[in-house]
């Protein structure tokens, strides 16, 4: 490995040779890059299940792979499937079923949902039924093959096993952080010299009735369902919660040396990754923002580069009140009054909605292509501005522009905070 | 192609393990289980409580001495609370809780499961959609309105580390995985890893599990994973008898130990995961081999095994740790398989056991543990009731 293989502190730089993109705006990069720039929303009026009752009927679900409905993880698991066999494809790396690395796999927690409840309570056969009755259902054995579906390692293993990745994956979870943690372990094995390559992704099926009540029940969505491509609304005034989604994203990193050995195309560059977790509150930010800004810097440290180096910031912008008007006040901390001014922000969440566990994923790989194609994707709905956030959230409509370096932000609750800095390849 | 699964490469610093913190149904703290160990008294089980299941119930806790807020002991669930319970335990052990600079920088790792069902909940809403003719709106409704809207916050994986933050101040880095038993592989793993190659300084890893509720129990009955009837040892493959139980380690570089003035209470010397192809015969065995091999099994070595006592996996163990002639011994046979943190449990017990110099007496009835003389060095094999193998080796610092 040669010096200009290695980054300034002298690790294993790290490159993106392969990405992967599915949301509700479609699946594949090409058609998720097309929407993202013409500024199209891919929320909806929920069809999947019975909305009566519910506060939010509106959520980007993803409806174009399964017919009827599936427990969420084998929609997670099909999610994350295709986002790392576009990946894969593009990367060019190893050969079909043996991927030559790690799998480093952000995957929603998951528990037996309510159609399978309701089985197991019917072969109680008789009601009233109390929860222990539901076990002597269990042990039956008529329903072996849900133990292993509704264990949490499941849809990664699954993954190991369609791909070939080498050892045991990793599953994890940092709430809406996850995708960019997923990141962050594959950057971090990369640069211990334990590997040359890591297939990184993360991955979110679970739009079901409960999930989206739980949410509902920490007053965290949006309840603007007349209008669902206009009800996330990330930095506007008038915003009142996220909108719950769903997606993949996958990426195949490699250290730059054995990238450039074996010929690959380079799409970007991992330079750095920050993390702080936050123990104020479980939902909420400390009011100083620090955790926020010590991310960021923490990125920006670990890459190597100032906030005068940083050229367009996609934001984890939720669209909750408390979010976007934290992130401004984390962004204060971390860029001059003037360098904020004129750096572009914007929200791909006004468009996808939050997909959760994937979203770290997804927005990185968006990060990759704004910098790609040099064109930064809107913020969409972006109609009343919030006078206490002055962000240039480049409202409505995509913009040409240079980009060399983007950092992309991802909050989660529980207070895991992660920011990625990616660049384009080192000229 | 490198070994990606290599936990240890050239050039790489010591990683000390200066605090334990460890609760179950044998006791809390390292002093009390190293009592009930070697007084060599059977382990404390129930199976009347979630008949027919075999369970190893938490011994009682006083939650208020880490968790003083009560505020904060209502927004977890048991296996958060076990968790942040037992995190406190070791950060303490470690000598710095409450210490803000050394918390804010230390890396936590937590493996993880999830959360808790409200079983009356489910169970009167099971009945309601029984009778139904609008199932789908009363589900939406009875969500709605008998939801505690705090649970979807006890329920989530990575809420244990959230709540570490809260209540302890770690807040370095927090990152939570799944999977079971190799997320606690994983965990420690990764921990030991960074702290090895420079990446991180300091860093809090480990799990917890409340054995004693019925949706988990559900989970692994679904396909006949549950120990029944009466307590069994785990190398007889008696199934599951799971075990509340909360472990946790405070890892340390020894330069950054050295300069606050910590021992270390043993070294953790290596921690490998892997992943065989369980369909494959003889798979499980030879991987479990290549561990041992990894780690090594000069003279003085034992085994602390974090055997499930699940059906095919326990067998397979068992050929592999035979054939070391390796002493052996089980941390089910004393306090039950707490999956996530079993792996987690048994670094503990085996750091216990290399800094005593001696292992505790064995099990009667369990057909791989014998008598055995004095160790330095012990190798925590896991083998995970339904995919992952792990190792971990512990040494006399």
């Amino acid at each position: 490995m040669t010096q200009a293989h290695l980054d300034k502190f002298g690790r294993p730089i790290v490159v993106v040779t392969g990405i992967g993109v599915v949301t509700s705006l479609g699946q594949g990069k090409e058609d998720n890059w097309r929407r993202l720039t013409a500024g199209e929303s891919g929320i909806h009026t929920i069809t999947r299940f019975p909305i009566e009752g519910m506060r939010t009927t509106i959520a980007g679900t993803v409806d174009f792979l399964f017919d009827g409905r599936v427990a969420a993880p084998n929609l997670s698991e099909k999610l994350a499937t295709l986002a790392a066999e576009e990946a894969i494809a593009e990367s060019g790396i190893g050969t079909p079923g043996e991927f030559p690395g790690p799998l480093f796999a952000a995957v929603p927690p998951v528990e037996l949902e309510w159609p399978e409840r309701q089985q197991l309570a019917e072969a109680v056969g008789h009601y009233p039924i109390v929860y222990h009755d539901l076990l002597g259902a269990a042990a039956s054995g008529k329903f072996r093959p849900w133990h292993e579906r509704f264990l949490f390692g499941s849809v990664a293993d699954r993954l190991a096993d369609k791909f070939g990745t080498q050892g045991q994956p990793i599953s994890l979870s940092t709430a809406c952080a996850s995708g960019a943690t997923a990141i962050q372990l594959g950057v971090e094995a990369i640069r211990r010299g334990e590997t040359e390559v890591a297939l990184s992704l993360g991955t979110d099926g679970s739009v079901h009735p409960e999930a989206l009540i739980r949410f509902s029940l920490l007053s965290a969505l949006t309840t603007a369902n007349d209008k669902p491509e206009e009800a996330a609304r990330p930095f506007a005034k008038n915003r009142d919660g996220f909108v719950m989604a769903e997606g993949a994203a996958a990426l195949v990193l490699e250290s730059y040396a054995h990238a450039v050995a074996r010929g690959a195309k380079i799409l970007g560059v991992l330079e750095g990754c920050g993390e702080m977790a936050d123990n104020f509150h479980r939902t909420r930010s400390s009011p100083d923002g620090r955790p926020i800004v010590g991310c960021m810097k923490n990125a920006l440290a670990d890459a190597g580069v100032t906030p005068d180096d940083v050229d367009y910031i996609n934001a984890h912008g939720t669209s909750t009140p408390e979010n976007d008007r934290m992130e401004y006040v984390g962004l204060k901390g971390v860029f001059s009054e003037e360098k904020l001014a004129q750096t572009p922000i914007s929200s791909n969440k006004s468009m996808i909605g939050h997909t959760l566990t994937a979203a770290g994923a997804i927005e990185a790989a968006v990060s990759l292509l704004t910098i790609q194609n040099g064109r930064i994707p809107p913020t969409i709905n972006y109609n009343i501005p919030d006078p206490a956030i002055p962000l240039d959230v480049v409202p409505n409509v995509a913009r040409d522009a240079q980009v060399r370096r983007v950092i992309s932000n991802s909050f989660g609750f529980g207070g895991q905070n992660v920011c990625l800095v990616l660049a384009a390849e080192p000229a | 192609m490198p070994d990606v699964t290599e936990g240890r490469s050239r050039n790489q610093r010591d990683v000390w393990i200066t605090g334990i913190g460890l609760v179950s149904s044998l006791g809390e703290g390292l002093d009390a289980h190293w009592q009930a160990l070697t007084a060599g008294s059977p382990p404390v089980t129930d199976n009347t409580t979630f008949a027919p299941y075999v369970v190893h119930p938490l011994v009682k806790v006083n939650f208020d001495s880490q968790i003083p807020k009560k505020g904060d002991q209502r927004q977890m669930e048991p296996w958060q609370r076990i968790g942040t319970y037992a995190a406190g335990l070791a950060l303490d052990a470690a000598g710095i809780a409450k210490n803000a600079e050394i918390l804010s920088n230390t890396d936590m790792v937590v493996a993880a499961g999830g959360g808790e069902r409200d079983f009356q909940v489910d169970a009167a809403i099971l009945n309601d959609l029984s009778a139904s003719n609008d199932a789908g709106r009363l589900l939406n409704e009875r969500l709605l309105s008998d939801l505690r809207p705090t649970l979807s916050l006890a329920q989530l994986s990575n809420l244990l580390a959230g709540n570490i933050s809260i209540v302890h101040g770690v807040t370095g880095s927090s990152r939570t995985f799944m999977g079971e038993e190799s997320s606690g592989v994983d965990a420690a793993r990764i921990a030991y890893a960074r702290i090895a190659a420079g990446q991180s300084e300091i860093g809090l890893v480990g799990g917890a599990y409340n054995a004693e509720r019925e949706d988990t129990l559900l989970l692994n009955d679904l396909d006949a994973f549950c120990m029944k009837g009466a307590f069994s040892p785990a190398f007889t493959a008696p199934g599951i008898a799971s075990g509340s139980m909360g472990a946790f380690l405070v890892l340390e570089s020894p330069e950054h130990a050295k300069a606050r003035g910590a021992t270390p209470i043993a070294k953790l010397s290596g921690v490998w995961s892997e992943r065989a192809k369980r369909a494959v015969a003889g798979a499980v065995p030879a991987k479990v081999k290549a561990l041992l091999d990894k780690a090594g099994t000069a003279p003085g070595t034992a085994v602390i095994s974090g055997v499930t006592g699940a059906r095919d996996a326990t067998q397979a163990e068992a050929e592999a740790l035979t054939a070391s002639g390796l002493p052996v011994r089980a941390v089910a046979n004393r306090i039950g398989h707490g999956f996530e943190a079993q792996f987690i449990a048994a670094l503990a017990l085996a750091a216990l056991a290399v800094s005593k110099g001696t292992l505790f007496p064995p099990l009667a009835g369990d057909p791989l543990e014998k008598a055995a003389d004095g160790i330095s060095r012990a190798i925590v094999t896991q083998v995970g009731h339904w995919r992952g193998e792990g190792a971990g080796l512990v040494e006399k610092a």
